[in-house]
This record gives structure tokens, C-alpha cells and sequence, in this order.
């Protein structure tokens, strides 16, 4: 009786499963097959795979007339300046506030928590004229300024870690006289490598990702990232479904890729942000 | 600073190494909230730097206009939506931590949704609710469903149900994974003690692991409540807030920058800013009252 009811939840449980994998795939699997495919075959096939899958011409047309080079181009400037400084300055936090007592040192911790519940959308208009009169509007200064603050999840993550470095270590750098920041440059930073890894990957993400900034801060034509690229395909001069299918596709690749490789290090940050 | 002592040098290491980070972050958390509280009491239209003080007429002017409320319930589609999916990762969260073949590749598909570029997935969905060519129209007329095809986009009534999902699709995810990595901090043993006093599934659910992730589940009720109250994304590159599918940000953004009225947007940005404050609080409160009477 009770092994029946075990095995009827086991089929009641990859049930559910197989419909949660469809409904996941199925927006994917329609984009990627219409992305091979012409237009008339388009508007006539259906969901059925395309007659030729080495049919590139639509990947050729969005990347033309998306200026998709030049999306990728800049956010990849944009994407390594930012995460470079990130790094920098949330190890510098974490070893300062992990290893020091001091006076400001609450101070500070509260000072990112509370930051983190002011949404960031409601503060855009005022901090629209923060760069304004930095004279950061419409340079990629303006992203990079917004990206490079350090956010508490960023933190939290590497403070654990650095917690988790015995102080012996510290201890017996500073016995053969090495300095502080010495100790930072050579034991801490390094052994922060595997926190570091969750955070390259979860921050460039989140940035290649985001459309918000960008769009608000640098409208310039020359300045697109990949996210305003593709929103200016449905825009007037939007594309055929095809079309846009094939750019979407592309968008998708870059991400897609860096996560298939990297998800062990995504979700072991991911979930012991969460148990914190 | 090699030759300073160490008391010295610590107070270099503290100040050169926070400094940075902390103007960063007065400068872009702070200084603004603290300006959009000025900005929202003038009619500063953000073209010049003129504004005069024109004390709370632009809140007179939010509470009095009825059309800046009712964007807000667009935003309780996307609040819906977030409880359904929050459910939904919960139970998927609970049977992948369980003994199940493939689970490893179970959640990196379900998680695949969040990493996908956000504008180009509310596109894709733009593609499959396509009234004529849409997938999702096609697929029901194949299953032979033909009555169940619909305008996704184009029935008022439809639309923003339509637009929820995409939130859900994406973020259902991110959401399991958070709670799979509080329920691995459960300790097993737990679960074999309550087995052996003959616990059915359920009761092992209720009295384990609802308590043991309580903190988790309280986090992600705040975010799915801020989260609708923010929803901005998805509406606006879809829509543009057409067919009344314009959400309280949405509204905002476009008083700022579309209409030139910085001083009610900050207002309205402030109003917003209160709500959010105001249910976390109030949650808060509310569980913490149930958990002391526990």
C-alpha cells in the first residue's frame, strides 16, 4: 500500500516535471527552429523544423541591421571594466570589514543593507542628474559607475569566504613581516577565487541582461549594447518574425554558454547566499 | 607603507579600502533617495536646472488623480503571478532535493530561463503569442484546440496575464534554486527521526521543512511584493504600457522622461519608494508575530 502510494507519486512527480521541461522549451524550441527558416516557409510551416538548418541568411540579416557587432562589442568593454572593478572592490571590503574591528564597521555593513530595499528604479530620476553632472550621460562611464558599487549579496558571499580562511595564516605572514597589504594581495585575494567565480559569472549575467540602464543612460546610436540592439528590432523598422527569431537566438547564445559551463560555481554561490 | 607600522597600516588598509566603495555608494543609493525627496516638493521638468519649491502640490496632485493609482493594479497581475510561481518553485525546489534520477540535469533546465537575456526573451514571447503566427496559437490548433486560440496581446482582458507568465517563466528558476539550497541546510536526520514515528509526506512538510526555510520563504515573499511593485521590463519593451498594460513604474518613467515633469515622477517615485517600506514592514511584523506565538 505504501510502496503503491510511493510509486504513483514518482510518476506524479516526473509528470509534473515533464510538463514544467515543455513549457520551458517549448518558447525556445519555436524561436530556434524559426530562426532557419525563410519567410514563406515561416508563415507557412508551423512548428515543424525547417526544411535547411544551415540556412543563415536570417543570422546574416540581424546582425546587419541590428548592428549586433557593435552591441557585443560595447557591453563586452562595459561588462569587463565592471566586473573587473567589482571584484577589486568587494574583496577590499570583505577583507577590511572581515578581518578588522572598527569603529565605522556596522556603520558600513548596515549602510549596503539598507541600500539594497531602496528599489533602484524609483531613485532613476535623481540619479539620472548624478550623472548628468558628472557629465557621464551618454558616455559608458554612466553604466560602468552604476555597476561598479558593490551590492550586499556581493559582499555577504565574500565575507563568508574570507571568514572561512583561518587567521593563522594572516598571522604568520605578519610574523615574517609581510604588510597588510601584502597579506590581501597574497593569501586573501587568491583564496577568494572560488567566490570570485560565482560572482563573474552572476554579475555578467545581470549585466549583459539588463536594458534599463543603458536605454536611460546612453541613448547614442554608436553606444548600443546588445539589449538596446534588439529592442530597437521592433521598433518601426522591425524585422520579419524570422528575422527577429534569428537575433534572438544569437542574444541568447553568449549567456546560454556561460552558464552551461559554469553552473556548478552559479548555483553553489546561489544557494549559500540563500541559507545565510 | 611597508615600513609603517602595523597599527599605521591598518588604518590605511581601512581607509584606503573602503573609501572608494562608500562614496560609490552615497553617491548612487543615497544622495539620490535623499534628492528625490527635494525634487518631489518643486515642478523641476529635468530639461534645465530651474525648479522652484512648490511644497507637496505634486503629491496633492498623485492622491487627487485617479489615473496614477489604477496603473497600480496592473502591477497585482504580476503579484499573482509571482505567488503562483513561488509555489511552483517550492514544490519542484522539494522533489529535486528528494531521490530522483537526473535531478542535476532537472535543475539546470528549469534554471535556464533566468540567464536568458531579458528583452530578447520578452520578444521570443512577443513571437509565440502572435495572434496569426504565434507558436502557442499554432500548437493549439495542432492539439486541435482551435477554440482555445486567442489575441495574447491584443484582449484587454488576456494581455497582462499574458505578460505575468514571462515573469514566471523567467524567475520560477531563480526562485527554486534559492529554496533548494535552504532545504540542503536542513539536516537529514530530522526526517529519519519523523519516518520512524511514522510521519506521512505531508506532515514531514509541514512540520520540517516549512519551518526550517521560513527566513528563506519570508525573503522571497518580500522580493515577489517589491518585484510586482517594481515590474517595468517586461510591459514596457513588449507594449510600451499600450492597452492598458502600463504598470506604477512604467507610469513614472514616462511622467520623468516622456512628459518632462521630474518633480511629480520623483514625487510618485517617492510614493512608490513608502509602499515598498511599508510591506516589508508590515510582513515583518506579521511573521514575526506567528513565529513568537509558536
Amino acid at each position: 500500500m505504501k510502496r503503491e502510494r510511493s510509486i504513483a507519486m514518482t510518476i506524479f512527480n516526473y509528470y509534473t516535471l515533464a510538463v514544467a521541461l515543455f513549457v520551458v522549451f517549448f518558447p525556445i524550441y519555436s524561436i530556434a527552429v524559426g530562426a532557419f527558416k525563410t519567410q514563406v516557409e515561416y508563415y507557412q510551416s508551423g512548428l515543424a523544423l525547417p526544411d535547411n538548418f544551415f540556412n543563415l541568411e536570417n543570422f546574416k540579416r540581424v546582425i546587419d541591421i541590428g548592428d549586433l557587432g557593435l552591441g557585443f562589442r560595447n557591453i563586452l568593454i562595459i561588462l569587463a571594466i565592471s566586473v573587473a572593478g567589482n571584484i577589486v572592490l568587494g574583496t577590499m571590503v570583505a577583507y577590511a570589514v572581515g578581518r578588522f574591528d572598527f569603529k565605522l564597521k556596522k556603520a558600513i555593513m548596515g549602510m549596503y543593507l539598507v541600500a539594497q530595499v531602496i528599489p533602484m528604479v524609483t531613485t532613476q530620476v535623481a540619479t539620472f542628474s548624478v550623472i548628468q553632472s558628472l557629465g557621464a550621460y551618454n558616455t559608458m562611464l554612466a553604466p560602468i559607475l552604476l555597476y561598479l558599487g558593490a551590492d550586499v549579496l556581493q559582499i555577504v558571499i565574500y565575507l563568508q569566504f574570507v571568514n572561512s580562511i583561518p587567521k593563522d595564516l594572516d598571522e604568520s605572514a605578519m610574523i615574517e613581516g609581510a604588510s597588510l597589504f601584502k597579506i590581501y594581495r597574497s593569501i586573501i585575494f587568491p583564496l577568494l577565487a572560488p567566490a570570485t567565480a560565482t560572482l563573474i559569472i552572476l554579475k555578467s549575467i545581470s549585466i549583459y541582461n539588463d536594458f534599463y540602464t543603458p536605454y536611460l543612460y546612453m541613448p547614442k546610436q554608436d553606444l548600443k549594447v546588445v539589449s538596446t540592439a534588439i529592442y530597437s528590432f521592433i521598433g518601426p523598422n522591425a524585422a520579419q518574425l524570422n528575422v527577429i527569431s534569428a537575433g534572438i537566438l544569437i542574444i541568447f547564445i553568449p549567456t546560454v554558454v556561460l552558464f552551461l559551463f559554469m553552473q556548478r560555481y552559479i548555483f553553489a554561490g546561489v544557494t549559500n547566499g540563500a541559507v545565510k | 607603507m611597508f615600513n609603517f607600522s602595523y597599527k599605521t597600516q591598518r588604518y590605511l588598509i581601512l581607509f584606503g579600502f573602503l573609501i572608494i566603495p562608500v562614496i560609490l555608494s552615497l553617491t548612487f543609493s543615497y544622495y539620490p533617495a535623499i534628492s528625490l525627496l527635494y525634487y518631489s516638493l518643486t515642478d523641476w521638468t529635468g530639461l534645465g536646472w530651474d525648479m522652484n519649491f512648490i511644497g507637496l502640490d505634486n503629491y496633492v496632485e498623485i492622491f487627487t488623480k485617479p489615473e496614477v493609482f489604477s496603473t497600480l493594479k496592473n502591477n497585482l497581475y504580476y503579484l499573482g503571478g509571482g505567488l503562483v510561481q513561488v509555489v511552483f518553485a517550492l514544490y519542484f525546489a522539494v522533489i529535486l532535493t528528494g531521490k530522483l534520477k537526473g535531478r542535476n540535469g532537472f535543475r539546470v533546465a528549469l534554471f535556464l530561463p533566468y540567464v536568458l537575456h531579458s528583452v530578447a526573451t520578452v520578444i521570443m514571447f512577443k513571437n509565440v503569442y502572435h495572434m496569426e503566427y504565434g507558436s502557442l496559437n499554432t500548437l493549439l490548433g495542432a492539439l486541435g484546440l482551435d477554440s482555445w486560440q486567442q489575441s495574447w496581446l491584443g484582449d484587454k482582458r488576456i494581455v497582462n496575464f499574458a505578460l505575468a507568465f514571462i515573469s514566471m517563466w523567467k524567475y520560477m528558476g531563480l526562485n527554486m534554486v534559492i529554496f533548494i539550497g535552504a532545504l540542503q541546510s536542513i539536516p537529514g536526520d530530522l526526517y529519519e527521526a519523523a519516518s520512524i514515528d511514522g510521519a506521512s509526506g505531508w506532515q514531514k512538510f509541514r512540520y520540517i521543512t516549512l519551518p526550517s526555510i521560513r527566513g528563506v520563504l519570508e525573503l522571497m515573499l518580500i522580493l515577489t511584493l517589491t518585484g510586482a511593485l517594481e515590474a517595468f521590463d517586461i510591459p514596457f519593451v513588449m507594449m510600451l504600457g499600450a492597452n492598458d498594460t502600463s504598470t506604477f513604474v512604467i507610469h513614472t518613467v514616462n511622467t520623468a522622461f516622456k512628459y518632462q515633469n521630474f518633480g511629480l515622477a520623483s514625487a510618485m517615485a517617492v510614493v512608490l519608494l513608502i509602499m515598498v517600506l511599508l510591506f516589508i514592514v508590515i510582513q515583518r511584523k506579521l511573521l514575526f508575530r506567528e513565529g513568537r506565538s509558536e
